[in-house]
């Protein structure tokens, strides 16, 4: 699916990248811990998370992940949008939690990958 | 055979800007034609030990060299060293407390992931002196 696919799903703000929304993705990954996170490397992913900081990005940034998913309606502040910006990573901002999300998508056929 | 040599003195004051050494590393390497595939490896083995460096440790200095052959990170830390080098390269074990937790880290994956994205890697660890930590990533 493409990230504007995940979007519509997820009833999603596009904060950062509304450009790239045609990117495609084909596996996803939700975690607050970013160690878990950098364990898990594949490509054309998104990251879902309820974590918000610089490190956020700066791991989506080593991973070469397409784009990040706020849960909880969480906010990015101003450097780290311009952060994603400027490495050219989607920001997308929902109000479901994580669990919901997750599931959201994975019904729509989005799944993990094989560990 | 050329060496490249990148070096970089990482600020343990300053958790928001961790990462950024590995961050100009990685764009370099992209820039230099290195493959994706080792591209990330680099990245994510280098970031994972600056991280480190920053939250169990006082900063310290990254030496990174470029050849055709292979990528060599070297990252020496002045910190409290590790006790028992077996037990932190166990996945899950960290002593991160809850302030670092809730920025996301102490999961006790970090020195996993770095021996998992690397080729080769070696800790030399001195008990309130510090650690040095040497990756290799062949190309
Ligand atoms: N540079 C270091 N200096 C001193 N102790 C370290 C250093 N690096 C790691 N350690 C010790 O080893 C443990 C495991 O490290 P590791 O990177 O695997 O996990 P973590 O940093 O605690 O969590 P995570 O990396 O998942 O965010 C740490 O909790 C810490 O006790
Ligand atoms: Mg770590």
């Amino acid at each position: 699916m493409t990230v504007e696919d995940i979007r519509k799903i997820l009833g999603a703000k596009v904060l950062v990248g509304e450009e790239h929304l045609s990117e495609e993705v084909k596996s996803a990954c939700g975690s607050d811990m970013m160690s878990d996170v950098l364990a898990y490397s594949k490509d054309h992913s998104v990251l879902l998370t309820g974590l918000c900081n610089p490190q956020v990005v700066r791991t989506a940034e080593m991973l070469d992940i397409v784009c990040i998913v706020f849960v909880r309606g969480k906010k990015p502040d101003e450097a780290m949008l311009q952060m994603a910006a400027e490495r050219g990573i989607i920001l997308l901002s929902t109000g479901h939690r994580m669990f919901s999300a997750c599931g959201m998508l994975y019904e729509a056929g989005l799944h993990g990958g094989a560990i | 055979m050329d060496v490249i040599t990148f070096h970089y003195t990482i600020s343990p004051d300053d958790f928001t800007r961790a990462g950024e050494a590995s961050s100009d590393v990685k764009s370099k390497l992209k820039k230099m034609g290195v493959t994706p595939e080792a591209v990330r490896k680099v990245a994510i083995a280098m970031y994972e030990g600056e991280i480190n460096m920053v939250i169990h440790a006082k900063g310290g200095e990254i030496t990174v060299h470029i050849s055709t052959e292979r990528i060599e990170m070297v990252l020496e830390d002045v910190g409290p060293g590790i006790p028992d080098i077996d037990l932190a390269m166990q996945a899950g074990y960290s002593t991160a407390p809850d302030a670092v937790r809730s920025l996301g880290f102490g999961a006790g994956m970090g020195l996993p992931n770095m021996k998992k994205y690397s080729d080769e890697m070696e800790i030399h660890t001195v008990i309130g002196e510090g650690t040095t930590i040497r990756m290799v990533v062949n190309l």
